[in-house]
């Protein structure tokens, strides 16, 4: 059931772009209101997240860390893995982000004669760092839909993605990357017994989503082929405020359009939003400095504290006469 | 909000990301591509009509080109027979480019606007056309 309901869900989206385009002859609600819609979503959503994120204090520092930390001077600190400074934080924050270390460090357990035993398992490192850095890449490249003239860096781009020149038209080493990295995170969820057991459908739905969009566009591009010319004058139409709808665009071309609809509305109210969430993870972004700076927490009560000093003060006369000894004379 | 300098710094630089087309695009001309069969060649044609359907040939021009160019190089194999039984030569400069002998007004209408730079002219030698 956890499977079935959101890889239902995406075949049901499928079937009513294809129903809509084919049957209803709704092009300019998927091509143009509902990429319009889901836009807003995706982008005001995106805002209002990181915002109301900001809006929750973080008193105290919470960083999780896996070295030694900032101590005498002769004990060497290690300082990405236990940053107490600004600058070292950045440093493990960028790794964390371009390079997912944290994912560096996933183990495998198993059970090994009674025992429990933990293993090093690289695989889903590697296979994030594919399937993440191959989206980056699709994503880029689909830039030539929307511009009238290409930035040379996304030319560049596009060369080194299609650098080994397969077929016509060539083939774009991402699109590939793309789907291989998604089809292992959904066989991670299927094989690993215990990932299996905690994925939900919120796990599967944006695999299977990914998946689909993937497959479509590949399909697209390399075997029953939409007019592509026709396809930029609708996006064209989209960024420059003048939408139009074109005739003779694929009806796969608005399936492979709803389902990305789908996905950039969906983003902002799942657990993709973790694009944005990983700069503003505290266990994450925050300097290991507790013994160097006093943190208060900003939601104190402001207590009243009567000191001794204060209350020695207010007393000394009469504590000398009953001859109680005083700090201060 | 905490921190707001941070977040709202990092807002900015996500609204820019994700804009990027709209503004990109700002006091551009978008032409759409026109691409002309006004070429003396074709003028003279009876019937104008390219080896294949108009419509194949627009999906599956460069998918045809590269067969040809493996069944030439690589097989030695000239001899094209499309749908419709009629034979072909199969050369890029002898058969497509001596009906569309513009290039500029037909190959580079589409490729230009679609931001496609086919390898075509990596090996052979581009037409010589008055601008």
């Amino acid at each position: 059931m956890k499977m079935l309901v959101p890889l239902s869900a995406v075949i049901v989206m499928i079937i009513i772009a294809l129903a809509g385009v084919e049957a209803a002859g709704l092009q300019a609600l998927f091509g143009i209101a509902i990429p319009y819609i889901a836009f807003l979503v995706f982008v005001i959503g995106m805002v209002l997240k990181v915002i109301n994120w900001a809006k929750s204090p973080v008193p105290f520092r919470i960083t999780t860390t896996c070295g030694q930390q900032q101590s005498l001077p002769w004990i060497k600190q290690n300082k990405i893995e236990n940053p107490s400074t600004c600058f070292h934080t950045f440093i493990r924050m960028v790794l964390e982000v371009l390079l997912f270390r944290s994912l560096f460090r996933n183990l495998k357990t198993e059970l090994n004669d009674g025992k429990v035993v933990y293993g090093s398992d690289k695989w889903l490192w590697l296979f994030a760092l594919v399937f993440h850095y191959s989206f980056l890449v699709v994503l880029i490249r689909h830039i030539r839909f929307f511009v009238v003239d290409m930035p040379f860096a996304i030319e560049i781009i596009e060369a080194l993605d299609s650098f080994f020149q397969v077929g016509v038209p060539l083939l774009y080493l991402s699109g590939l990357g793309l789907l291989v990295g998604a089809i292992f995170l959904f066989l991670r969820r299927i094989v690993i017994p215990q990932v299996r057991y905690i994925s939900l459908p919120a796990d599967y739905f944006p695999l299977f989503l990914v998946i689909a969009i993937a497959i479509t566009g590949i399909i697209m591009r390399y075997f029953t082929k939409v007019d592509v010319v026709a396809v930029k004058n609708l996006t064209m139409g989209l960024v420059t405020f003048s939408p139009v709808v074109p005739e003779g665009i694929g009806s796969i071309f608005y399936v492979h359009l709803f389902l990305v609809c789908t996905l950039f509305a969906y983003f902002p109210f799942s657990k993709l939003v973790h694009m944005g969430g990983v700069f503003l993870s505290p266990t994450r972004n925050l300097a290991n400095n507790s013994r160097m700076e006093r943190h208060i927490n900003p939601w104190n009560y402001p207590v009243h504290v009567h000191t001794y000093e204060e209350y020695e003060n207010e007393f000394r006369d009469k504590m000398k006469k009953a001859g109680l000894p005083v700090e201060k004379e | 909000m905490y921190d707001s300098g941070k977040i709202i710094a990092g807002i900015v630089i996500f609204l820019l990301f994700v804009t990027f087309p709209f503004y990109y695009n700002m006091g551009k001309a978008v032409a759409k591509p026109d691409p002309s069969v006004d070429t003396p060649v074709i003028k003279q044609m009876e019937k104008k009509q390219c080896i294949e359907s108009k419509q194949a040939m627009k999906t599956l021009h460069m998918q045809l080109l590269n067969d040809w160019r493996d069944a030439v190089v690589r097989d030695g194999q000239r001899l094209y027979v499309a749908t419709d039984g009629k034979s072909y030569n199969m050369s890029l400069q002898n058969t497509c480019m001596h009906c569309h002998s513009n290039k500029k007004k037909f190959c580079d209408e589409c490729h230009n606007y679609m931001a496609v730079k086919p390898y075509c002219w990596d090996c052979h030698i581009q037409p010589k056309e008055g601008a």
